[in-house]
């Protein structure tokens, strides 16, 4: 690992982002868009539900939007020849997936910031614990879903393919994951099931944030979701093969 | 006789069922080598297996006095795929300077790389943009970077005008009388004439090495296609 070729990696996925005007458009504008349709959908309903529901999309943001980015570009490295040509170079694999981590998370941070800033400070969102923690997590989702998404990338052979991993991969977690039914309420299968999904933990941590605001359970959960980002980014590199048949 | 930069030994490659290389030796020696041979007779796989991209089930493959593929070839050798390595949605300077600062060279000769395939004027173009010709241009100047020892460049004239051809075997030779090796693969044989030696590959194996005069002399042929067809006819008669 060398940290000059990991932040080249970083830097240079950050300028294409940058160049793709209407991506990134998409990344911080859709976040801020959606909480507010939330919040207008439930403003005259009785029972407080968008602060049940908001938390757990500020969790699902990062998480879903990086998934796809990177499962996307790094499937055009994959065909492109891109990959196997920085491959053949001084290019640590741990170089590749963490420059990517790195650039993915850093854009995670400033869609949060912008989606956090709306929802807490337009639409009137109560956070019980501290704000910049909700940062936090949605840095840490979106550094798992990049993750994740690095590693389904190995599988797909096309953009298309790829695409579809998303309801394949992120549907069953969005639904399992505690916001249309508490976890402890479902079938002990799809409980068992929902303990073992990474936005579970992910969505905890955004409505322990929010109501109770234990902090340290909050920092419980966000240990939980970096280690499964860790293992699928350690899955990830393992994919990313030198010599291919 | 100059020191061999590339020396393979009875290397079998296998993809999926087929033996791809079943079994091929050469080396290649400082100078331009041209790699020739229809298409899907194995070059590209040999020239992987040069770069340490490809798998390989036995043999040894010696590339600067170091195994193919080991960490201290990879500032040392340039590559060029037959498709276009680069970032579309980057411009020229800016894939330029990614690649750069992977190998850890600096941004003058990133300049110079430029200026070596004749893409100065386009330098702050987006590649997207650029024609097909100018994209394999700005694919071939990332090889380029650092000054290689090797050179493998897998097709790099497909497709483009004869001026630029001839531009680009110009510079072949230029880096060549630096001291490199530049090995090229091409299925057109009239780019023969234009190498100081030849590999002339079928169906996997190697069935003519020597320069472009001394293969032209030994089967009789007036041009690098005919001995081509002369040789294949042989083999078939012994077989």
């Amino acid at each position: 690992m060398n940290p000059r070729i990991t932040l080249a990696v970083a830097g240079r996925v950050l300028t294409q982002v940058r160049r793709d005007h209407r991506t990134l458009a998409m990344l911080l504008v859709v976040p801020c868009v959606l909480i507010s349709l939330l919040w207008w959908m439930f403003d005259d309903l009785p029972g407080g539900l968008f602060d049940r529901f908001g938390p757990a999309l500020l969790a699902m943001f990062p998480f879903i939007v990086m998934f796809l980015v990177t499962s996307v570009t790094t499937l055009r490295e994959r065909s492109s020849g891109t990959l196997e040509r920085l491959l053949t170079m001084p290019m640590g694999k741990l170089d590749f997936l963490l420059g990517y981590a790195l650039a993915f998370g850093l854009l995670a941070a400033v869609q949060s910031a912008l989606a956090v800033a709306v929802s807490v400070g337009l639409l009137g969102l109560d956070v019980n614990g501290p704000v910049w923690l909700l940062g936090v997590v949605a840095v840490v989702d979106a550094v798992l879903g990049t993750a994740l998404g690095l590693l389904v990338s190995a599988f797909a052979t096309t953009e298309f393919q790829a695409v579809q991993f998303m309801p394949a991969f992120v549907l069953p977690q969005i639904l399992l994951c505690g916001l249309f039914v508490p976890r402890e309420a479902m079938p002990g299968v799809l409980e068992a099931i929902s303990n073992v999904l990474p936005l579970s933990y992910a969505v905890d941590a955004m409505q322990e944030l929010v109501g109770a605001a234990d902090e340290g359970a909050v920092w419980g959960y966000v240990a939980v979701v970096a280690c499964f980002a860790v293992a699928a980014l350690a899955l990830g590199a393992a994919t990313l093969r030198r010599r291919t048949p | 006789m100059m020191k061999n930069v590339v020396a393979v030994r009875d290397l079998v490659v296998v993809r999926g069922e087929r033996e791809v290389l079943p079994g091929i030796s050469l080396d290649v020696a400082p100078g331009v080598t041209g790699l020739l041979g229809p298409s899907g007779c194995g070059k590209t796989t040999l020239m992987r297996c040069l770069v340490g991209a490809q798998q390989v089930r036995s043999g040894t493959v010696e590339v600067l006095g170091e195994p193919a593929g080991s960490a201290a070839l990879r500032t040392r050798i340039g590559y060029v795929t037959q498709a276009v390595s680069v970032y579309d949605d980057l411009t020229v300077a800016e894939n330029l300077a990614f690649f750069a600062r992977v190998l850890g060279v600096d941004r003058a000769s990133a300049e110079e790389a430029i200026a070596s395939v004749g893409l100065d004027d386009h330098r702050d173009q987006v590649v997207a943009k650029l024609s097909g010709g100018q994209r394999s241009r700005v694919s071939l100047a990332v090889a380029l970077l650092g000054s290689p020892d090797l050179l493998v460049l897998d097709e790099p004239t497909v497709g483009l005008d004869p001026v630029l051809r001839r531009d680009l075997w110009e510079l072949f030779h230029r880096i060549a009388d630096g001291g490199a090796a530049v090995l090229v693969s091409s299925h057109v044989m009239d780019e023969a004439e234009r190498c100081h030696r030849l590999l002339l590959m079928r169906e996997g194996r190697i069935i003519a090495d020597g320069s472009p005069d001394e293969i032209r002399r030994r089967t009789g042929a007036a041009d690098i296609e005919q001995a081509f067809l002369h040789l294949v006819e042989e083999k078939g008669q012994v077989a």
